[in-house]
């Protein structure tokens, strides 16, 4: 991508996980730092996140989970990308035991930012996961 | 090259129906540069299928949700049509969050392309980008292409030059807010949605609306190439009330268009229009990098502002006789 342009970003809450004031929160924080955060928001699906992402040509996918479904959905995200041909690293946030953070590497998520992790570390996690992946 | 392919084979994949291609074709035009000039030469002469439908009105008034309705029916119907919705940039930081796919879960599922996309500090309601993204969408098959505009309050009204039809959402209790919007809006509109149409003032709104047309009817000032006075629907797009009457209302005015053949003055003035707001860019880059010049090598010192930019403008337009 061109130096200049925004990082484009996905912002989802996957399934049944009513709670959404972390996810705004972290659309401002993203957006304040001069991102174009494109917001799903609530019980978004593995398709409807896909369809998305295509459709957008999101740089990076953000999803949030506070519903200890991570080490299933993570990884159901990131081969649904692979899937359809989209080569899209996926952050998870949310409340993820230090212990399965090397379950969801390993599947391919590109970062974990746990709860209460400040601006900077959320800012510094989406760019860090686009600067790996690249056109 | 994009990945591993010229722009050439995306403009293919995006017309055998590959929506990712199309996808990437949209960034490519709107991060602008030498790429997106190679789109816009691979897709100019494709275009004029698609029947662009710009919608437009105040912060709230439920075009998202309306365009979502639409959209949603038509492609029960069989069409295939794709959204670009606009909202604002952050003046300050640049960055933006794109809320309209919220109330777009139903289109998409019923097969609607949709992107969203910021103004990048572009004024007037769309984004430099607007034209050419619609033009790759056209190309890729879709129709109607509907353009969503940010909100928009007198003067935005960019819409008018980028859309065969223009749909302008207002809602009941905003009486007041018409009138004084009436400039602005009245001019543009080809059709009306007043929507909320279950709340209790939504038979004044109408009514005012119907005045205010009545007053045109009057002076005989129009839109060039409206053939006729602007249909009203009234609709709920939450519940799709009304929804059925303003696709059939977007069709009748497209065939009113074509009827009068009014359509191919309209696309005429849209590229004269887009032509112009190209060009407007390139000589507000090119202003800005003369006066930063001037300012660093000191040949402004001890002249007058005025004296500056006309020797400025002298030396950009290549003299004073570049018109002859």
């Amino acid at each position: 991508m061109s130096g200049d342009s925004p990082i484009r970003v996905v912002l989802a809450k996957l399934g049944l996980d009513g709670h959404d004031r972390g996810l705004k929160v972290v659309a401002r924080i993203l957006r304040d730092a001069g991102m174009e955060v494109i917001y799903l928001g609530l019980r978004q699906t593995t398709e409807t996140i896909v369809d998305a992402v295509e459709q957008e040509d999101a740089d990076v996918v953000g999803i949030s989970m506070l519903n200890a479904g991570h080490l299933t959905l993570g990884p159901r995200i990131v081969d649904a990308l692979a899937d359809a041909g989209l080569d899209v690293p996926v952050v998870i946030g949310g409340i993820v035991p230090d212990e399965d953070r090397q379950a969801l590497a390993d599947a391919g998520v590109a970062g974990v930012l746990g709860p209460g992790a400040p601006a900077e570390e959320v800012v510094a996690g989406i760019r860090d996961a686009v600067a790996t992946h690249g056109w | 090259m994009v990945g591993n392919r010229t722009v050439t084979q995306l403009v293919a994949a995006a017309r055998g129906g590959e929506r990712r291609a199309t996808a990437r074709l949209l960034t490519l035009v709107e991060q602008g540069g030498q790429l997106a000039d190679e789109v816009a030469g691979a897709t100019h002469q494709l275009v004029d299928n698609a029947h662009v439908v710009g919608v437009t009105g105040p912060p709230g008034a439920g075009k998202s949700t309306l365009t979502a309705a639409l959209t949603t029916l038509l492609a029960d119907r069989g069409r295939r049509p794709a959204v670009l919705a606009v909202d604002p940039s952050s003046p300050l930081t640049g960055g933006a969050i794109l809320g309209d796919r919220v109330r777009m879960v139903e289109a998409t599922a019923a097969g609607v392309f949709i992107r969203s996309m910021a103004t990048r500090g572009h004024a007037g309601g769309l984004a430099l980008a607007v034209p050419g993204m619609v033009r790759v969408l056209d190309a890729a098959g879709f129709d109607p292409v509907v353009v969503e505009t940010v909100g928009v309050g007198q003067v935005e009204v960019d819409v008018a030059a980028a859309a065969d039809t223009v749909l302008v959402v207002v809602t009941p209790g905003m009486g007041d807010a018409v009138q004084a919007n009436k400039a602005g809006l009245l001019e543009v509109a080809d059709l009306f949605a007043v929507n909320k149409s279950d709340q209790p003032n939504a038979a004044d709104a109408r009514r005012d609306l119907e005045l205010m047309l009545d007053l045109s009817d009057l002076t005989g000032h129009r839109r060039a190439g409206l053939p006729e006075r602007p249909t009203i629907v009234s609709t709920v797009a939450t519940t799709g009330g009304g929804v059925e009457e303003l696709a059939g209302a977007v069709d009748d005015h497209l065939e009113a268009l074509r009827s009068s053949e009014s359509l191919a003055v309209r696309r005429q003035d849209r590229r004269s229009v887009e032509v112009r707001s190209r060009l407007d860019h390139l000589l507000l880059e090119a202003s800005a990098a003369a006066v930063a010049l001037a300012s660093v090598d000191g040949s402004a010192d001890g002249e007058a502002p005025g004296a500056t930019a006309k020797r400025l403008a002298d030396h950009l337009l290549g003299g004073p006789d570049h018109t002859r």
